[in-house]
């Protein structure tokens, strides 16, 4: 390597307002748990929108959560769980300076994530089939408050909706990322963008983590 | 905070503690707990958010100020949910004139 190139690593590794690359890498990281600490608030009015009306319609909620697939719905929980194991791999191997291998888990993250993304548009086409989307043609079978009905499902498909989106721009970040790393850009002194960026896909795998029992679990033990 | 690399162990039993515990989480909620069934689904829940926290996103290693933020996010979120439930549970309490 020339000069001037080791030169322009060491410049790309710390930036000139930092003084060491310790200081750049905790206020990279400190960054990106202040805007997942936004994304909490953010996800948070929804759960607290569902809580309310949870709590004064707990019966019509139970029925139809319990229309829900909860075979496919644990299934994509481990999914989930799976591509963040990928997910920390990729990182782990940004540590070590592994450039094929980084390239390698972030793109298993990124097929994961589609397998996710695919088992959840399977069960929200079962939802439109089944007549469970909230508008004009809802109907929840035996159930006599529709409308009570149709607020579980309005929430239903507004916190998973939100929450694919989440995967949707992770997965696109991930793309970049693997295209930059396949490049060389990362080494062990510098590696905060795959190290924040897996924050970020952590952070919506804990998501689903709350959404999989509140949204598919409610009240599965009584008789249908 | 400096350099921490974990050994890859580590993530394994994470990741079949987190398998573990959706199996778990499925399986009681076919159990009749009575109202315990939303307790038992939620403590797991956060179990399984403190597993990914502290050792897939690295929250054990840190530093102070990081750990300041994220506890006042999660401060704000109860404040949130905590106020709303007071103000919805308890608004047919009191007469309110012109209600």
């Amino acid at each position: 390597m020339s000069a001037s190139h080791i030169e322009s690593v060491e410049r790309l590794a710390v930036r000139e307002q930092f003084d060491t690359a310790e200081q750049q890498k905790d206020a990279a990281t400190l960054g990106m748990w202040i805007f997942l600490v936004t994304e909490v608030m953010f996800f948070g009015g929804m759960f607290c929108a569902y809580t309310v009306y949870r709590s004064f319609f707990p019966n019509t909620f139970g029925r139809a959560s319990s229309s829900l697939n909860a075979t496919l719905g644990a299934i994509n929980t481990a999914v989930l769980i799976c591509s963040s194991l990928t997910m920390v791999l990729a990182v782990h191997f940004a540590q070590l300076g592994r450039r094929k291998l980084i390239v390698l888990f972030l793109i298993l993250t990124m097929l994961i994530g589609g397998v996710f993304l695919g088992i959840k548009a399977y069960e929200w086409h079962e939802k439109f089939v089944e007549h469970h989307v909230p508008g004009p043609s809802f109907h929840l079978e035996g159930e006599a408050l529709q409308g009570q009905a149709q607020l579980f499902f309005t929430l239903y498909f507004a916190m998973t909706g939100l929450h694919a989106l989440h995967m949707v721009i992770g997965i696109g970040i991930l793309t970049v990322l693997a295209i930059q790393a396949w490049k060389g850009k990362f080494s062990p002194a510098y590696y905060s963008p795959v190290d924040i960026a897996g924050l970020y896909w952590h952070f919506v795998d804990i998501i689903w983590i709350f959404l999989f029992p509140l949204l598919y679990l409610i009240d599965r033990h009584m008789p249908k | 905070m400096p350099e921490h690399i974990d050994a890859r162990k580590t993530y394994y039993y994470v990741f079949a503690a987190l398998i573990a515990l959706t199996a778990v989480t499925t399986a009681v909620a076919y159990v009749d707990l009575g109202p315990f069934s939303v307790v038992v689904a939620i403590t797991i829940a956060v179990v399984k958010m403190l597993l990914v926290a502290l050792f897939f996103m690295h929250m054990r290693y840190g530093t102070a100020l990081m750990k300041v933020v994220v506890l006042g996010g999660l401060l704000w979120l109860g404040i949130l949910l905590l106020l709303s439930m007071a103000d919805f549970v308890t608004r047919g309490w009191l007469p309110v004139p012109g209600k």
